[in-house]
């Protein structure tokens, strides 16, 4: 198993920049996921890490060791696609067993260590299928144990769930993450789904046009964003932004927005008079007929047990996250209260997020 | 097939009855030439040339025999004093005042023929699939102008360079080659292959051969191992395209091959000359020449209907 160090990776097609000089470590045994829309450069990275792209410049370190101008076999590292690429040619055991031949592996050991990955994917009852007819789940299981098989540095995977209908993908990422602790091997994983991210990782990079805007554990990055892009992209429905103007001093602990003013976790920064956006989680809003922030019911999305209701505020639509039985007629008027503990504030005009508070003791991110 | 998006007319029972019964009528007329050769070839010289032309006549192998011996005419006391015939062939030869000298040249030309056929494919579909993954996988300078300037070799008639080739292979000695044949075909078919074969190699996902790249295999063992297997049916389908150009070829064969390396389209018109119009000898020749590829077509019709379809049927 191994420690990936990416530093001041750059990739260039042509005129068009898909990744801009990414540094971020893996750390031995840990899930990290890449997360971004389609086209931020993530798919990019994951193949430079696996040798399948070369940097325009910059670096890879595999435990230490520089492997950026390696060919792909020279790594030892394993790659899940998203369309899993099973040689359809192959069954499933010739399948699991194909990077082991590549070894020069003698024919016993090879179908013992197959079985025994079969085994721990619960497949082997599937050994001597054709590929062709296995269905999505167990396709995906085929080829994570082709990359398993070979107990490489680490595992590189590219979207697999993508193609999975949503039921099975729940049990999938179930299985995946099992795996991964019972295994403990490095893994970096690439999807644009918030919640398979959330769900399995334990450090997540999110990424926005070939930059990474955050990196850090999923909390960090749902409760702390560093950027607009990071608060909006996280979270369903993502965090709201109610806009406003002021310059900020350190130590205030107490902003304006249409007139209410509203408690702020402590801010650490100055900041000139600029236009800012408060960020705030549906589930840190409130109901409160003395708040001076107001605006009227717009409608209501009911989830079970809780339900999202859609405020209309002179700065747009708000959502805030209520228990599901309370009863709220359309166009009703509502005060919302702000949780201010639970505040971030943005300069609007960089997306950065202005320090405060709920950064002490955290992680630095910029 | 009421459920799909776009809903497809279907053809009522009677467009069909039509549709078939033009398809058959097609088949048969088409047929006819072929049909006549086999019959003919199975005629005794004199059924023939009769007329009116017998389609009801006694079968005779008198065609064949002719076809792979060379005859010599002798008096009727010569032949009188010979053992007992001990073949058909010789019996039907002495019948009409001949004995069996040897055998004709037509098997060496027919050898001929399979091993240029079978060698100018092999090396057009070899160089093709070689060629087609590149243009398909890597980023060729000028690639489009490339596979334009292959597939223009294509666009005139290849007996436009008739001349300058013979007059090459001359000063080259490889005039009457199979060596020259072969090449001659290589070339010619070449091109038609890279541009079958891109297509078929474009549709295989890049993601096979990264995979067995991780896996630990050079890219030429994953092209082997993972890329041709893929492929088979694209090199089936342009196998079977180049061989039957090479095998039915007769205007270059006949300028640049007269003896050793002759191939069987320009010998069998000469078979008309030994002894009168031999006519079932020739349609004989005809018919053995049909069945090679004739097994080959319907060997590969599967993969033959893909490459003819190709493109136009998504999958």
């Amino acid at each position: 198993m191994a420690e990936i160090r990416v530093e001041n990776l750059r990739k260039e097609f042509g005129s068009f920049v898909a990744v801009q000089n990414s540094t971020f470590t893996v750390e031995d045994g840990e899930f990290f996921v890449m997360l971004g829309p389609s086209g931020c450069g993530k798919t990019t990275t994951l193949r430079m890490i696996a040798g399948l792209e070369l940097p325009t410049s910059g670096q890879i370190l595999l435990d230490g060791e520089d492997v950026s101008m390696r060919r792909a076999r020279e790594r030892d590292i394993a790659f899940v696609f998203q369309l899993f690429a099973l040689y359809p040619h192959m069954n499933v055991r010739k399948n699991i067993g194909f990077p082991l031949l590549a070894q020069g592996m003698p024919r016993a050991e090879i179908k013992e260590r197959v079985e025994e990955t079969a085994k721990l994917l619960r497949i082997d009852h599937l050994l001597d299928k054709p590929v062709s007819g296995l269905a999505g789940g167990d396709r995906q299981r085929v080829a994570l144990g082709r990359a398993i098989v070979r107990r490489p540095k680490c595992f590189l995977m590219d979207e697999p769930l993508g193609t999975l209908d949503t039921e099975f993908r729940d049990l999938m990422v179930h299985e995946l993450r099992e795996l991964h602790n019972r295994i403990h091997a490095t893994t970096v994983y690439v999807t644009h789904d918030q919640m398979e991210a959330m769900s399995m990782a334990d450090k997540i990079a999110v990424m926005s046009n070939g930059l990474i805007e955050q990196f850090g554990t999923p909390q960090e990055i749902y409760d702390r964003p560093a950027s607009m892009f990071v608060a909006d992209f996280i979270g369903s429905p993502p965090m709201n932004f109610l806009s406003f103007k002021s310059g900020l001093a350190r130590g205030a602990r107490e902003v304006t927005v249409q007139g209410a003013g509203v408690e702020v976790p402590e801010i650490r920064e100055d900041m000139a008079p600029a236009e800012m956006a408060l960020g705030i989680r549906p589930e840190h809003i409130r109901f409160d007929e003395n708040s001076k922030l107001r605006g009227s019911v717009y409608g209501t999305e009911y989830l079970g047990t809780t339900q999202i209701v859609a405020v209309e505020t002179a700065d747009g639509m708000i959502k805030a996250r209520v228990p599901a039985d309370m009863r709220l007629a359309m166009g009703e008027p509502v005060g919302l209260a702000l949780n201010g503990a639970r505040l971030s504030i943005f300069d609007k005009a960089s997306g950065r997020v202005v320090r405060s508070s709920i950064h002490d003791g955290g992680q630095q991110h910029g | 097939m009421s459920a799909t998006a776009h809903s497809v007319v279907e053809p009522s029972k009677v467009s069909r009855r039509i549709a078939g019964s033009v398809v058959v009528v097609y088949a048969l007329v088409s047929m006819i030439p072929l049909f006549w050769i086999l019959a003919t070839s199975f005629k005794t010289p004199p059924d023939s040339i009769s007329y009116p032309p017998k389609v009801i006549f006694t079968p005779s192998i008198e065609g064949y025999c002719n076809l792979f011996t060379t005859r010599t005419r002798q008096t009727a006391e010569y032949i009188a004093s010979l053992p007992p015939a001990e073949t058909f062939c010789d019996e039907t030869t002495r019948k009409r005042n001949m004995v069996i000298a040897g055998q004709s040249n037509f098997l060496p030309r027919f050898v001929n023929s399979l091993i240029i056929a079978f060698g100018s494919t092999f090396c057009a579909v070899f160089l093709g699939t070689l060629a087609a993954y590149g243009f398909s996988r890597f980023k060729v300078p000028l690639a489009d102008d490339l596979l334009f300037f292959i597939l223009s070799t294509r666009m005139m008639p290849p007996i436009a360079v008739a001349i300058p080739i013979y007059l090459m292979y001359r000063e080259l000695g490889l005039s009457d080659t199979a060596l020259g044949m072969i090449l001659l075909y290589t070339a010619v078919n070449v091109s038609l292959a890279v541009w079958l074969l891109k297509g078929f190699i474009d549709e295989i996902p890049r993601e096979y051969e990264e995979a067995a790249m991780i896996d630990g295999y050079t890219r030429m063992q994953s092209f082997f191992k993972v890329v041709l297997p893929q492929a088979t049916t694209g090199i089936a389908a342009t196998a079977i395209f180049c061989l039957i150009f090479a095998w039915n070829e007769y205007a270059f064969a006949s300028l640049l091959t007269s003896g050793t390396a002759q191939t069987a389209p320009p010998f069998i018109p000469t078979i008309i000359g030994e002894g009168g119009q031999d006519w079932p000898a020739v349609a004989a020749g005809t018919t053995v020449f049909l069945v090679p590829i004739l097994v080959f077509t319907i060997l590969l019709r599967k993969q033959l209907l893909r490459g003819i379809t190709f493109g136009a049927v998504r999958k």
